[in-house]
């Protein structure tokens, strides 16, 4: 069998003296879509943020397609790979933002071309096709001139999307992607999400709508005060709960 | 008021008004160009610079802003001779208006900055963006737009701040005007006439701001 796409041993991550992952031991192979749920505050998008080297971790490692990323050990001790490196690790994975964070000076073309011209180093026109490509994919090729607040957030959403995929990351990261959404305009995004999956893109999805969770992952995991609480199929985990913190979770969310 | 005299004696001093006038627009557009230049430095310094950089350049914003212009033209001119570096009257007027305005525009690209929500920062790490391509790509872009209408008013400022040139023997429109008046004694009809070229100046700058606004509106 291959290697896992991600591995996290051991990850810890303190905010001062509030220590929120407290070993966090993770696989990920290439095609799975891992849902992370849990309540405000367990670590789930600590975690994920540490995946993208958004947060920075004390303890542990990450490693992306055999690639140790962030940290290197040198003579026992533990360094931080030079900028350069870490933006380069950065590309390896996509990230979608709760809040989308689309630049607001660039039309949703440009928003999608510009990591493609700057860090892929692409042609205009190589990374323009690229990213028609793309935001047609997500259904706004037609809106590819407009600006970021011409736009509803669920499009904007899609547009992000559009932005973090095109850069072909070997992972996608979606951080609570419906959570700043009207009720109205979350199924636009969830189902460009589940496109994707249907697609053999490997996910690894912070979520809080649970019946989207159940139906689009191979895998979900429950997060517990900094730690994997439950992990298992969703069928598994969501029917058959074995500890009570997590009874207590699937019966107070909505599904 | 004899409108026949005034327009006889206008057209005499014509060559002195256009000097003036030339003047005027050559220290304003100087000032305000090299001003914001070193206020972009100032602004980045105090936003990213090295903690002790940080401290001398807030030092140097606090204490521009806290003295009047004129002192600043005064010193300029005076001051730097007595320390051995000379500059021409013009030379150290401008001197005094660049640091001025670097002082001011330091402080709103400080503000654009910090204004600027993190997500963006965040957005551009997550592409593989570098800090300089973030900055040249994403923050910059940004912060130039949301200084525009300040920065209109300040470099109306600075055009109304080189008439202290006058002091110092520049002569720019006010000087001119004064010296013509002292010819003719028609004051109230020569500094209403330079009044209204300063507020032609200005006016041309702030429509252009407001051009230049409407051109990079995003939305």
């Amino acid at each position: 069998m291959a290697d896992p796409l991600l591995v996290i041993e051991n990850l810890h991550k303190r905010f001062d003296d509030l220590e929120v992952l407290k070993g966090v031991d993770l696989t990920v192979d290439a095609g799975d879509v891992v849902s992370i749920i849990g309540s405000s505050g367990s670590g789930k998008t600590t975690m994920l943020r540490c995946v993208n080297l958004l947060e920075e971790f004390h303890e542990g490692r990450i490693v992306i397609d055999g690639e140790e990323i962030g940290y290197t050990q040198k003579g026992g001790k533990r360094h931080m790979l030079p900028n350069s490196v870490i933006a380069r690790h950065r590309a390896l994975t996509g990230m979608a933002f709760q809040t989308f964070n689309l630049f607001p000076h660039l039309t949703a073309l440009k928003n999608v071309t510009l990591g493609l011209i700057k860090v892929r180093k692409m042609k205009k026109d190589e990374a323009a096709e690229i990213a028609q490509r793309w935001l047609d994919r997500v259904g706004l090729l037609d809106r590819q001139d407009h600006h970021p607040g011409q736009l509803s957030g669920g499009q904007q959403q899609r547009v992000a999307i559009a932005r973090a995929i095109a850069m072909n990351p070997k992972l996608m990261l979606f951080d609570e992607v419906t959570s700043a959404l009207d009720p109205e305009l979350v199924n636009e995004v969830l189902s460009v999400i589940k496109d994707l999956a249907n697609d053999g893109m490997t996910m690894l999805i912070v979520t809080h709508e649970m019946q989207f969770a159940f139906d689009v992952s191979s895998e979900v995991i429950f997060m517990n005060q900094g730690k994997i609480g439950e992990q298992g199929p969703p069928s598994e985990l969501f029917n058959n709960p074995k500890t009570t913190r997590l009874t207590e979770f699937i019966q107070n969310s909505s599904f | 008021m004899d409108f026949s005299l005034f327009l006889n004696e206008a057209w005499i001093a014509r060559g002195a008004i256009w000097d003036g006038f030339q003047m005027t627009v050559a220290i304003s557009a100087l000032a305000i160009i090299l001003g914001t230049v070193l206020g972009v430095v100032v602004g980045l310094a105090l936003v990213y610079g090295w903690a002790p950089v940080r401290l001398f350049v807030r030092i140097y914003v606090d204490f521009v802003r806290g003295t009047p212009v004129f002192v600043l033209v005064l010193a300029s001119f005076y001051i730097l001779s007595i320390i051995g570096i000379q500059l021409s009257a013009f030379q150290a007027g401008v001197l005094a208006i660049t640091v001025f305005c670097s002082t001011h525009v330091g402080e709103m690209i400080r503000g654009a900055l910090a204004a600027i929500h993190r997500g963006q920062i965040e957005a551009a790490k997550a592409i593989g963006l570098t800090f300089r391509q973030t900055f040249q790509s994403v923050l910059m872009p940004q912060a130039l737009r949301q200084i525009l209408p300040t920065w209109v008013n300040a470099a109306t400022e600075m055009v109304k701040a080189s008439t202290l040139l006058s002091v110092i023997g520049v002569a720019e429109l006010l000087l001119s005007t004064q010296q013509i008046i002292s010819r003719n004694f028609l004051s109230l009809e020569f500094y209403f006439m330079a009044g209204f070229i300063y507020f032609v100046i200005d006016f041309s700058i702030e429509r252009f701001g407001r051009y230049v606004e409407r051109k990079v509106a995003y939305s």
